[in-house]
């Protein structure tokens, strides 16, 4: 159940990928609704780049949709999962998404190697020695073999990402959510990050991310969703949202993200 | 005349060492060294402290600590968790075991753990029994806050890292928080030995028999049998030190190290 599966999609893929579905999701933070209807869809082998200004809720919906937040009224899909079923089994459903966050949360106690292997023996009850093959496969996939040995506190930012990438992909997710991956990451390293991922979309993962690299979004995305007060505002193609918005809300949010003037509002 | 910055640090200094100088001299001069000799510095007799002081002294003091701290360490984790825990009456009940047994003299517990509790239920336990209770109930509400404090401390990305990988609760908690969390409070859990260490004389009250002697008891036995006036204890109190002094050195080294790792 776990084997990585040949996916039948029209991407080259090696992964087995699951879609997601968000059915009107509303969240609120006391009398703060932050969330306000949200529906989205995201096909199996699909990426999915959510963009909006700070505060629109858009690691709020990635939170929901893998319970790290409760949603308040509505319902998310992945895979075979009804994730706000009272009665699902968080866990299990949590085994098929992969996370990414801004911050990496690496474990800072285990190396690089523990951090990939400690939930497949863990939770999956894997061997060690099977953890570890399935973990250094994942760590030279996303090019840190070599640094297997390593603490997260003596690898650099992007190093760092790139091992949370590699600890997600080794419980074997069936969709990753990434959460500005790169916002914190020094400049010169988020192209190895970047990398990493566009290959993750070559090999058909499903992937929901929230990001600010407006050039990852056009190459790499198929659809661009923009977010802004806790709806949806517009989404579409990529290439369409980006280069030809029709709201102005996304003009004036793609305008101050793509000048260079604005950078420091970009970052 | 206005001094200058340089000029008036060095006033201070000379100023500093003079009231110094004073007050040693006052105390040499005001010493009574003859009676100090006898009474206080009179290594002469102690040899019959030897070789016992360290064979059933030294060796009790460091099983009861020992034994105290390992109920206090695993008390203290079950009351830091239950502190942190979402139901409120185990927060309530945590709450209120910590402040009564951090309230109380510890010398009240060994002697309810002592006397109290057996004459109530009638049972008889045994020395050793008393020490790791009275101890470990004591530390475990001086522990439980050390450690409250330092699950507090890992950061809340950890728990939802390892909960986005499938962990359960309890196992994020063993696997991933709780060990980041001990390194944390290692440099103040090594002080919590410390105060434990001191706090094993309290077995006196108890009534030992010569086998279940710890150092203080030596000290004060040794002083109305020896004939050394209070030598006995001295000798005691460095052998106290032997123990607290390489683990203050220990805490420093933690210390020092989880600020490197920390950067
Ligand atoms: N745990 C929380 N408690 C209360 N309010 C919260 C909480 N988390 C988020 N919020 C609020 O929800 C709103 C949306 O936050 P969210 O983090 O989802 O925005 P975002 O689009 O990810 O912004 P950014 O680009 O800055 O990361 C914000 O107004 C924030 O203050
Ligand atoms: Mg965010």
């Amino acid at each position: 159940m776990n084997d990585v599966v040949q996916n039948a999609d029209d991407r080259s893929g090696a992964v087995k990928a699951a879609g997601v579905s968000i059915t009107d999701l509303r969240k609120s933070y006391g009398s703060n609704e932050v969330l306000k209807g949200i529906s989205l869809e995201v096909k199996p082998g699909e990426v999915v780049c959510l963009i909006g200004p700070s505060g629109s809720g858009k690691s709020t919906l990635l939170r929901c949709v893998n319970l790290l937040e409760q949603p308040n009224v509505g319902s998310v899909h992945v895979g075979g999962f009804e994730a706000t079923d009272p009665d699902v089994d968080i866990d299990k459903m949590r085994r098929k998404v992969g996370m990414v966050f801004q911050q990496f949360n690496l474990f800072p106690h285990l190396s690089a190697l523990g951090n990939c292997t400690i939930s497949q023996t863990k939770v999956l009850k894997r061997s060690q020695a099977d953890a570890s093959a399935v973990a250094m496969r994942n760590l030279e996939r996303v090019g840190l073999g070599h640094l297997s040995d390593r603490f997260p506190d003596e690898l650099s930012g992007g190093q760092q990402q790139r091992v949370a990438i590699a600890r997600a992909l080794s419980m074997d997710p069936e969709l990753m959510l990434f959460d500005e991956p790169t916002s914190a990451l020094d400049p010169e390293t988020v192209g190895d990050v970047l990398a990493v991922m566009r290959n993750l979309a070559k090999e058909g993962m499903t992937m929901l991310v929230v990001t600010h690299e407006m050039g990852f979004a056009r190459e790499v995305a198929d659809r661009v969703v923009f977010m802004d007060g806790g709806v949806v505002v517009e989404e579409g193609v990529a290439e369409q949202v980006i280069s030809a918005p029709t709201h102005a809300r996304t003009k004036e949010f793609l305008r101050r993200v793509l000048d260079p003037t604005h950078i420091d509002i970009a970052e | 005349m206005a001094m200058t910055a340089r000029q008036r640090a060095r006033v201070s200094l000379y100023v500093q060492a003079g009231i110094f100088v004073v007050a040693m001299v006052a105390l040499i001069l005001a010493t009574d060294w003859e009676t100090i000799s006898t009474s206080v510095f009179n290594f002469g007799k102690i040899g019959p402290m030897f070789p016992d002081i360290i064979l059933v002294g030294l060796k009790n003091t460091l099983i009861y600590t020992a034994l105290g701290f390992m109920v206090g360490l695993s008390g203290g984790l079950l009351l830091a968790l239950m502190k942190l825990s979402s139901f409120p009456l185990y927060r309530w009940l945590a709450t209120g075991y910590i402040e009564f047994f951090r309230g109380i003299p510890a010398l009240l517990v060994f002697i309810a753990f002592g006397y109290g509790v057996p004459l109530a239920f009638g049972v008889s336990w045994n020395v050793t029994v008393v020490a790791m209770i009275s101890l470990g109930m004591v530390a475990a509400a001086y522990i439980a806050e050390t450690l409250r404090a330092g699950l507090q401390a890992v950061p809340k990305g950890q728990m939802e890292a390892a909960r986005s990988l499938g962990m359960p609760q309890w196992r994020a908690m063993i696997s991933i928080v709780i060990p980041q969390a001990f390194r944390i409070v290692l440099p103040p859990l090594t002080n919590e030995v410390i105060l434990l260490t001191k706090d094993s004389s309290l077995i006196y009250v108890l009534g030992l028999t010569a086998s279940q002697y710890e150092l203080t008891k030596f000290g004060r036995d040794g002083i109305s049998s020896l004939g050394a006036g209070l030598t006995p204890l001295l000798v005691a109190g460095a052998f106290y030190l032997v123990i607290t002094i390489p683990l203050s050195l220990l805490a420093r080294k933690f210390e020092s190290r989880s600020a490197r790792t920390k950067r």
